[in-house]
């Protein structure tokens, strides 16, 4: 079942030869090029050539204050917008200490797992048109736009949120909203079981999934692999459980891993995923408090004290962190973004040498990359 | 009883032009219509609701149809340009060649020539000839992976459906259609050859490129494998020639296995579509279900699961016909 073996590297033979996926390419779900050097069907080398979405957000942090930049951080990852928004506000709120009420706390843990759930149904969708099973993209679609459909009710926009604030969140939920989740929880329930049962059941998938695209124990450290990657490697890490943020600590749900490593893990894993964020929303939707839904008093200027500061969030696709080097003053002096679909793209030469052109697109749809989050 | 359409006529050129005439017209009306089946299908499957121009969304296709012919015909650069050119001729003439011999109703026929079978097997090879020329004169990566894929996968998928329609001929003595047909008097051979009808059917859905044996123009990998380059009707022929192939296989299919234009109450030719339309329902709903196999994958399913069963099929039906 193995399909990685080893291969002569020749690079001047007449038997292989380049071929550049991208950057324009079905496959890449962005503007990302990955030059294939190939033998027949089997890949040589690989080499992700990325840039072509360079968008300098971490410049633009250093040019304009703390507010200002908080439209940026839902562009990075356009995915997982929510997560990345209130993540940065999580991280401005620590540095500042900054107290945030519980109802707001409750209403970013609903937004940031419904937002999971949308996110892995897009990577759910699109990784299996990468396998040319075109139906299951649309019905993840039709999911995900349930969702979209229930954030724009509150948020008032569908892809890019901008909903947290320092301190909270801009706007309060009502029953309605919290209606809709609950209905949309019973709902997905039953919908996952279907999935799972079209495409975890498929004969055909199983035979391009298990097996192929197998991480090496070793290339979790040497590339910082986190998040559904690392989980399917059989490591039980996640940013919510090892440390905890927000309040996911009163939270119970399990951190589902899988110990193979390859695309099958990966999927299972995001499957399960999906299941445990309808198990905590669920539990925020039963304890959900009255009461602010922001901050009394925020600060009027935003200006954490002079030092560093690093505070990371479990987004859909791994951990990603943001350093903020602080000089006191209301604009950030650096604010590194640590995001997951780098660290795992740079892991795809070692992945995808010796597999065949088929399984590169397998496996560059099983890690979920979002292509503006390795540009930046 | 049955009567050779081309012996009405008294000039055999003529006959042929009306024959041609008669498939061609049949061929591009069909590929419209099934270019719209299949949208609205894979929509309901989909829960989609599909075309909408026109009633039932038929116009759609008449307007897509129009977009094709009015485009420019480009020819890429360095492309081998004699080759670039009868490439789709070749992918689409094997299919008009053999649709004369299908025996669509008891009484009349193109032509019934007792070798038909043999005589398609050999000639439906050719649209293979067209696609690789497709892929090597296109002068692009891409086109040449598909074209290289797309060969391999038509020679091996080409045994087991020889294999598979052997025993129908040994059952039979006969290599005419038309007489394949009035065998299946009593009961369709499907209750006799059910294994064969299995392979065929896997086999035929393989040798027209239909998911899930659509490497060769995997759209996720190759973005569209041999046409990559292709445009307006040039692109159109590629179109027509998956659609008309679809339809020869079934039609094969049905005169081999279902009993051909056999069934009660309704009139011959209606049963002889009925069955085909059927068979092609089936593999569309393939290709909207299921995921792609990989190429690998797709050569060992040929050459280790469907050629060694077709072998013991072939086996086991000469042992029974020699006991009985």
């Amino acid at each position: 079942m193995n399909s990685r073996f080893e291969v002569e590297q020749d690079p001047k033979s007449r038997d292989t030869y380049y071929l550049n996926m991208g950057p324009q390419h079905p496959s890449t779900h962005g503007v990302m090029r990955i030059k294939l050097h190939l033998n027949g069907e089997r890949i040589i080398s690989a080499e992700p050539i990325i840039g072509y979405g360079h968008r300098a957000h971490e410049k633009m942090a250093e040019n304009r204050d703390y507010l200002q930049f908080l439209p940026n951080p839902s562009r990075v990852d356009y995915l997982g917008g929510m997560i990345y928004n209130i993540g940065y506000c999580q991280a401005v709120e620590r540095a500042m200490d900054i107290e945030v009420p519980e109802r707001a706390e409750y209403i970013r843990i609903l937004c940031n797992e419904l937002n999971r759930i949308s996110s892995h149904l897009l990577w759910l969708g699109t990784f299996l048109m990468d396998l040319g099973a075109f139906t299951p993209f649309l019905y993840a679609f039709d999911d995900r736009e349930k969702i979209l459909d229930i954030l724009d009710r509150i948020t008032g926009s569908r892809l890019t949120y901008c909903y947290a604030r320092f301190g909270g969140v801009i706007l309060d939920i009502d029953d309605v909203f919290l209606d809709n989740v609950s209905n949309f929880c019973t709902y997905f329930v039953e919908r996952l079981k279907e999935y799972e049962k079209l495409v975890i059941g498929n004969v055909i998938f199983r035979e391009r999934t298990i097996g192929v695209g197998i991480f090496a124990p070793d290339l979790a450290q040497k590339y910082a692999i986190t998040g559904p990657c690392l989980r399917a490697m059989g490591h039980e890490n996640d940013v919510r459980k090892d440390e905890p943020y927000g309040i996911y600590d009163r939270f119970d749900f399990d951190v589902p891993t899988q110990t193979e490593g390859d695309c099958f893990a990966r999927t299972l894993v995001r499957m399960e995923e999906m299941r445990q964020s309808i198990r905590i929303i669920e539990q925020a939707v039963n304890d959900m408090p009255d009461g602010l839904f922001i901050a009394a008093r925020v600060p009027r200027r935003i200006r954490p004290p002079e030092g560093d500061y690093y505070f990371c969030v479990e987004s859909p696709r791994g951990s990603f962190g943001m350093y903020i080097a602080s000089d006191g003053s209301d604009i950030p002096f650096r604010l590194k973004l640590r995001t997951p679909s780098f660290s795992h793209i740079s892991a795809m030469p070692a992945v995808m040498a010796g597999t065949m052109l088929a399984d590169a697109v397998a496996i560059l749809g099983s890690i979920d990359i979002v292509v503006p989050e390795i540009d930046r | 009883m049955k009567t050779d359409v081309i012996q009405l006529f008294e000039n055999p050129y003529i006959a042929l032009g009306v024959t041609i005439a008669v498939i061609m017209a049949y061929l591009s009306v069909n590929a419209i219509m099934l270019i719209w089946l299949e949208r609205k299908l894979s929509a309901r499957i989909q829960r989609r609701i599909g075309p909408q121009r026109g009633p039932f969304g038929l116009m759609q296709q008449i307007f897509d149809m129009g977009k094709l012919l009015s485009k420019e015909l480009l020819t890429p650069e360095h492309a081998n340009k004699l080759l670039y050119v009868i490439a789709p001729i070749l992918v689409f003439a094997p299919v008009v060649a053999l649709s004369s011999l299908f025996p669509i109703t008891s009484t009349y026929i193109f032509h019934d020539f007792n070798i038909a079978i043999v005589l398609i097997l050999a000639i439906s090879g050719i649209n293979v000839i067209g696609i690789f020329l497709a892929g090597w004169g296109s002068n692009n990566k891409y086109a040449l992976l598909g074209a290289v894929r797309s060969v391999a996968q038509n020679i091996s998928y080409e045994i087991p459906l020889i294999l598979s329609v052997i025993p129908i001929v040994m059952i039979t003595r006969t290599m005419s259609l038309y007489d394949i047909t009035l065998a299946q008097e009593t009961y369709p051979f499907i209750l006799v050859q059910p294994i064969a009808l299995i392979i065929f059917i896997i086999s035929a859905t393989a040798e027209t490129n239909r998911a899930p044996f659509d490497i060769p123009e995997a759209e996720s990998e190759l973005v569209a494998g041999f046409h990559t380059e292709y445009s307006g009707m040039r692109f159109g022929l590629f179109f027509f020639a998956e659609y008309s192939n679809m339809i020869f296989a079934c039609a094969l299919a049905t005169v081999l296995f279902l009993g051909g234009w056999r069934g009660p109450f309704l009139p011959d030719a209606a049963w002889f579509f009925i069955k085909v339309y059927a068979l092609i329902v089936l593999m569309m709903w393939f290709r909207w279900t299921f995921p792609r196999l990989r190429f690998d994958q797709l050569m060992k399913f040929a050459w280790v699961v469907l050629v060694p069963l077709s072998l013991i099929n072939l086996l086991i039906t000469t042992l029974i016909l020699k006991i009985v």
